[in-house]
């Protein structure tokens, strides 16, 4: 048990030193969702307006979009530096060795995990000095931090799916855009009570990325409300089970052929 | 002339016949206007009814101007991720060994983008169709329309082509693509300039991209607006990055010795 936490924390420090070395990938993915956020919480402030609209204020009610599309980037670099080690030979390497490959499973998420902290607390902070206020208090925002930081593991995990099952990093890039589509077809715009269309509505409520965000929503604007949090957590989980799930399984099939 | 127009020609054919054999290259163009007008006009209907909002053609035909313009600049965006690419596999380095006229390279490029767009302007308009978007506009107002939409598509390629032809590599990428994204959404995007508060409201109202968004719309509802500041702007950006790729061609002939 020992060796296994010890051979986990040798792959995770190796992907998050890969990950902060990479300076050019980091900037890019902590600044662009800032960027969104700056001009989606003034170009939209007009839905403020909006009867029924739950705050004043847009920035409020968008930032939680902003630890969501980090949690997406780090899942991108997550799911490129895998293929990488499978398409220069590390992985078949590594095959050779004793390692257990739940270590390297769990180590290989390492950098995506610390990319999404890094993130976590660049977008908390701006937002906080932004004018960002927590309804829920300084406990809440430590709990949504803790949701960005599960949210950035659970899309490491669907990364990592995506490179083992396709062992490219071009094919993890270009199933890049599936994911965010995700994030577009959910309620990161709008409350899905104030979406008038019924059809994008449905595929909102049945969009789990839609309860992620009012999970965090729920902590700025509203307080604590259990439903949202309860369902946010659940949905971070189940992905988070499921990409290890699928991870391990496709693993075991990729080493077994090396 | 001839010549020049040969060139062009005959790269732009290489230039679909690879993106038609290579669908990851094809799809992420045609993905990303999709996407963006489903979400769009989908998930954000409701802003329509914000007080003040007035556009008589509807929320999807408004949305749908903002996405047509979107597709047009970042199709000649991605054409620049071409080049870049062409000259780290040393293909651009032989093409301009074998060829006369060299801006012929830059025409052949710009046609290739203009080409490309089209197929993603083609699906985008059926799909917007299929969402029941509104046309008030006459045919003459819909070619305007278009025409409005080329004219960035012009201006986005030789953007991205002048960065790709003085850095040679497609680690270029980002500073090709991140002021194009800015300039996009730093428009009234959302709803009208007229709603916009603050400093978006300043930024939008200095951006050359925020007259071609509410000509484009006027063109779509059939209620003429700033047409003639737009295809200033419009026909400007491509003047202005005309000049920026041909010295960016230059650049490169002079690396290439």
């Amino acid at each position: 048990m020992i060796g296994t936490v010890a051979q986990v924390l040798e792959i995770a420090r190796r992907s998050v030193v890969r990950t902060l070395r990479q300076p050019a990938q980091i900037i890019p993915n902590v600044t662009f969702p800032l960027l969104l956020l700056a001009i989606n919480s003034n170009g939209l402030r007009a839905a403020t307006h909006l009867p029924g609209f739950p705050t004043n204020s847009f920035l409020d009610f968008f930032i939680p979009v902003a630890f969501i599309q980090g949690a997406l980037f780090a899942s991108g670099t997550a799911g490129v530096d895998l293929a990488r080690d499978i398409d220069n030979g590390f992985l078949n390497r590594l095959a050779l060795t004793p390692l257990r490959r739940v270590a390297l499973l769990l180590g290989q998420l390492g950098g995506a995990v610390a990319l999404g902290t890094i993130q976590a607390i660049v977008y908390l902070g701006v937002g906080i000095l932004a004018g960002v206020r927590f309804e829920s208090g300084v406990a809440g925002a430590v709990l949504l931090f803790v949701l960005a930081v599960l949210l950035s593991l659970g899309f490491g995990t669907l990364g990592i799916l995506l490179a083992l099952k396709t062992g490219s990093g071009e094919a993890v890039q270009s199933a890049f855009p599936l994911l965010f589509f995700l994030l577009f077809l959910s309620s990161m715009n709008l409350p899905r009570n104030l979406i008038s269309i019924d059809w994008f509505r449905d595929l909102a409520t049945a969009n789990p990325v839609s309860y992620m965000i009012e999970a965090m929503r729920s902590l700025v604007i509203t307080g604590w409300d259990t439903q949202a949090l309860a369902l946010g957590f659940l949905f971070t989980i189940l992905m988070i089970v499921l990409g290890l799930v699928g991870s391990a399984r496709l693993l075991k099939t990729r080493m077994a052929r090396t | 002339m001839t010549s020049r127009w040969k060139v062009a020609g005959a790269l732009a054919y290489r230039q679909m016949t690879v993106l038609i054999k290579n669908p990851a290259l094809f799809l992420p163009p045609m993905l990303f206007p999709l996407m963006s007008f489903l979400a769009f006009a989908g998930g954000l209907s409701r802003l329509s009814q914000v007080p003040g909002f007035h556009y008589e053609g509807g929320y999807t035909s408004f949305v749908f101007v903002f996405v047509l313009l979107q597709s047009a600049a970042f199709s000649g965006v991605f054409m620049g991720f071409n080049v870049a690419r062409d000259f780290e596999t040393g293909f651009a380095r032989r093409l301009m060994i074998a060829v006369s006229h060299r801006t012929g390279l830059i025409l052949g490029y710009a046609l290739s983008a203009l080409l490309r767009w089209a197929t993603v302007a083609i699906v985008l308009t059926i799909v917007a169709i299929v969402a029941r978007m509104k046309i008030g506009g006459n045919g003459v107002d819909i070619v305007g329309l278009y025409t409005l939409a080329a004219t960035l598509n012009f201006a986005g390629v030789l953007w991205s082509a002048g960065i790709a032809l003085r850095m040679r590599s497609t680690q270029g990428a980002p500073l090709m693509q991140t002021p194009v994204f800015l300039a996009l959404f730093l428009a009234p995007v959302y709803v009208p300039l007229a709603l916009l508060q603050g400093w978006i409201h300043a930024v939008a109202t200095a951006n050359p991209i925020t007259y071609l968004l509410e000509a484009g719309r006027g063109f779509l509802s059939g209620n003429h607006d700033v047409v003639l500041l737009a295809f200033a702007c419009g026909v400007g950006l491509g003047a202005l990055f005309l000049v920026w790729a041909v010295l960016g061609l230059r650049r490169a002939e002079r690396a290439a010795g």
